[in-house]
């Protein structure tokens, strides 16, 4: 009894503030749980009425896009806890940004338990769907694109969570990013599933995050397939604890179209896995093919950097049982550089053999002769005698080509405790 | 039940009361359609403002295409603000901060056939600030609250004489909330006392029964035009009005890790050889946020000479470039010191 009048009060609060013109329907969705649900009328004004839903949406509710193409002069934003907005597909609501004046996003999230689902966004000025400070997030089989060629007048980001707790994205489609398609970034307890990258500079990129689980998806045609950076200089440092497991990451070999200046921009062409400046990575399961540069390439921050907080070393990094196809025929960038000493062409991995800076103090180890300090990556490989690796044992960085040591010996480490998988309890697809 | 009939009782009161602000409407869940419906004003072109309805000025106003503004603040009687050295003044529940932004036929007369376009409301509720927009009509009798923002197309003249073809933008509720933002509250921007600290503004309201608490030594931003005052801080004050509502550490834009609040001392935070950030196309191609010296090839400059969505910045409240203020930033950057890094 109770919770039906709370039902018609809420239906009553809908209509009152949406002018009756969008007729709320309570439908009896197939978990037989009720909820409520407010569906979009086609036709002109859809851009109003729909940031008018986003905004006077109640908590729990549910705003549904009809199937069409709609255009928008603006960015889209939800500041409401728990709603979810759907489409009816992701190949049947387009939301289409090519006109936007304003805004640096297509849609912006800011409030918890929110979920996206069956719909595309494309041609935003800026990035696709960013969602800031908005934990317990689902992305679901939804699409973030740019159409026509890779550019570097395309936006930064497809989806981009950041500064969030508990992130979900399964059955995600981005394409054409002039950064990372699927960018997650100052966040904790992510999973990035099911999804796939394709033609963008990077396809998946996890930053500054931890406990990230990196599965079942497909990386092809970026500039780099994955890529798990720590950079200097940012509110949330320390990146550590993240598996990429059982992905295809493949021909990753679209030219690196990403305006200098970013980070993504130093990524060569034809890099299937990038690790940079992390901790406790576990590469494991998965399928690399024809990235012609390097299937996996392990290095330290490349850049000069002013922050005491910092360690620019990857460590405790573990590459075990995956299989691989072609590659490093053809290295790209920094790597054709360093690649001359080896006869043009690069094995499956590849580290830079960093393990000091000349800058960094932090912590204990073999102090060097112009004050670094030697730290022990620990590199576990696991991996098929015939799958090649190189130390270019570089030393440290600012990088000098003259300072090239390779050393094709594999490091000798000790694999440190496999993160316990992600579990997050808005997944209600956990097949686990 | 028992308190059913005082409420209704506080409700006639307040209702009845045509004297002043309407307290009911003031703290009601939802913004009010209409303006008028506040009774912050006398008149209905909300030029004449009721009683305990103040005018106020900034010392530095944020940029928004060239509009003029005319700011009110309503405390509600018996109340005041408190005193803050470094964040907004601390309202009492039932504030209405007051902004109405206008236009002329020529910026250069302000005054000359000036006309409405928006109001915008901070309506201090029981349980945090509320933004809520309002639209004025052609007529200018009236302005209806405008949740989702609107367009609306603007030709005049800049005060430097150029004429001005564009298309202003009224932020949406949720916009509204993306510059207000301060962790999970919203917040004032301009009414902090470093920003209103000049003309005996803060003594004054002090004396009206506004504000409480004020202490001797105030702090104050210099007027960032008045050349009087040192380039840095005419600089630094451009920034902290401008940008540091979004690029501070609780604000919307805190994941870039660029920090342009008045008090930050930390130059790399402020942007001096820092690397972009999730800048995408905003960085133009460019390597660091500033380089001393060179203007042309920092990436704050940059996104303030853009007009483009994507790339410029502020990425809400502006559609034009604000000349001035680059010219100031472009002149600030050329004149920092070069160090060796």
């Amino acid at each position: 009894m109770m919770k039906r009048v709370l039902l018609v009060g809420a239906v009553i609060v809908l209509l009152a503030s949406c002018g009756g013109n969008d007729a709320p329907k309570i439908q009896d969705v197939a978990n037989n749980t009720i909820e409520l649900v407010l569906e979009i009328d086609k036709g002109e004004g859809f851009a109003g009425r729909l940031q008018a839903a986003l905004i006077t949406a109640k908590p729990g509710s549910t705003i549904a896009m009809p199937e069409g193409t709609y255009t928008f002069s603006d960015g889209l934003s939800l500041d409401v806890q728990g709603v979810t907005l759907k489409g009816a597909g992701a190949d049947k609501t387009f939301l289409d940004f090519a006109g936007q004046k304003g805004a640096g996003e297509g849609l912006l999230v800011t409030a918890g338990d929110v979920t996206l689902r069956d719909f595309t966004i494309r041609d935003t000025a800026g990035d696709g769907i960013k969602s800031k400070g908005a934990d317990n997030i689902t992305y679901r089989d939804l699409t973030v694109e740019w159409s026509g060629e890779p550019s570097e007048d395309s936006g930064a980001y497809g989806v981009y969570p950041v500064e969030s707790t508990n992130i979900l994205i399964d059955g995600v489609t981005v394409r054409g990013a002039s950064d990372a398609g699927i960018y997650v970034g100052q966040s904790s307890q992510i999973i990035v599933r099911n999804s796939v990258a394709e033609y963008n500079v990077a396809g998946i990129e996890i930053e500054n995050s931890t406990y990230a689980d990196v599965y079942g998806n497909t990386a092809r045609h970026n500039a780099g397939g994955i890529l798990i950076f720590d950079l200097p200089n940012l509110p949330i440092m320390g990146g550590h604890s993240t598996r990429v497991f059982n992905n295809s990451i493949h021909d990753n070999n679209t030219r690196n179209f990403a305006p200098p200046g970013n980070i993504v921009a130093t990524v060569p062409s034809g890099t299937g896995v990038l690790i940079m400046a992390n901790e406790n990575i576990h590469v494991f399961g998965n399928n690399f093919a024809n990235n012609r540069t390097v299937q996996i390439a392990i290095s330290a921050y490349l850049e000069k950097f002013d922050d005491d907080n910092y360690n620019p070393l990857p460590r405790n990094i573990v590459i075990r049982e995956n299989a691989y196809s072609g590659g490093g025929d053809d290295p790209q960038g920094l790597m054709s550089v360093l690649a001359a000493g080896l006869g043009g062409k690069l094995p499956e991995l590849v580290w830079d053999g960093v393990t000091t800076w000349d800058v960094f103090t932090a912590g204990d180890g073999e102090l060097t002769e112009d004050g670094g300090v030697v730290k022990d990556v620990n590199l576990v490989i696991h991996e098929n005698d015939d799958i090649g690796f190189v130390s270019l044992g570089l030393g440290s960085y600012p990088l000098d080509p003259r300072k090239i040591r390779p050393s094709l010996d594999r490091p000798n480490g000790t694999a440190k405790k496999e993160p316990a998988p992600i579990k997050l309890a808005h997944d209600f697809n956990s097949k686990e | 039940m028992r308190a059913y009939p005082w409420f209704c009782f506080l409700f006639l009161l307040t209702a009845c009361d045509k004297s002043g602000p309407n307290m009911q409407m003031i703290l009601a869940d939802k913004p009010a359609p209409s303006l008028a419906d506040y009774n912050l004003f006398t008149d209905m072109h909300a030029d004449t403002p009721s009683d305990r309805v103040f005018a106020y000025d900034l010392v530095n106003p944020l940029f928004t295409d060239y509009a003029t503004k005319r700011r009110y603040v309503y405390v509600p009687k018996g109340q005041s603000a408190q005193y803050n050295a470094t964040d907004a003044l601390d309202f009492p529940v039932g504030t209405v901060l007051i902004k109405t932004f206008g236009y002329a036929p020529d910026m250069r007369t302000p005054n000359i056939n000036s006309y409405k376009v928006e109001t915008r409301l901070l309506i201090h509720k029981k349980d945090g600030w509320l933004a809520a927009p309002y639209v004025w009509n052609e007529a200018q009798t009236e302005a209806k609250y405008a949740p989702i923002g609107k367009r609306l197309h603007i030709q005049t003249v800049a005060p430097a004489g150029n004429k001005l073809d564009f298309s202003y933008a009224v932020p949406n509720a949720n916009q509204c909330k993306t510059c207000h933002q301060s962790g999970h509250d919203v917040l004032p921007i301009g009414p902090k006392a470093r920003n209103l600290n000049h003309n005996d503004q803060l003594q004054n309201w002090q004396t009206q029964g506004l504000l409480s608490g004020l202490v001797e030594n105030l702090p104050k931003v210099p007027e960032t035009h008045n050349t009087s005052f040192p380039l840095n801080v005419r600089a630094r004050a451009y920034l902290d009005i401008n940008c540091a509502h979004c690029h501070k550490p609780d604000g919307s834009a805190s994941n870039s890790g660029l920090m342009l609040e008045w008090g930050e001392t930390d130059q790399t935070r402020l942007g001096v050889g820092k690397r972009p950030t999730a800048a995408g196309r905003g960085a133009g191609g460019l390597l660091t946020v500033i380089t001393p010296g060179k203007p042309d090839t920092s990436i704050l400059a940059f996104r303030m000479q853009s007009a483009e969505p994507g790339i410029d910045m502020p990425e809400l409240g502006r559609t034009l470039v604000h000349d001035e203020g680059v010219a100031l930033i472009r002149e600030w950057i050329t004149e920092m010191p070069i160090e060796d890094k």
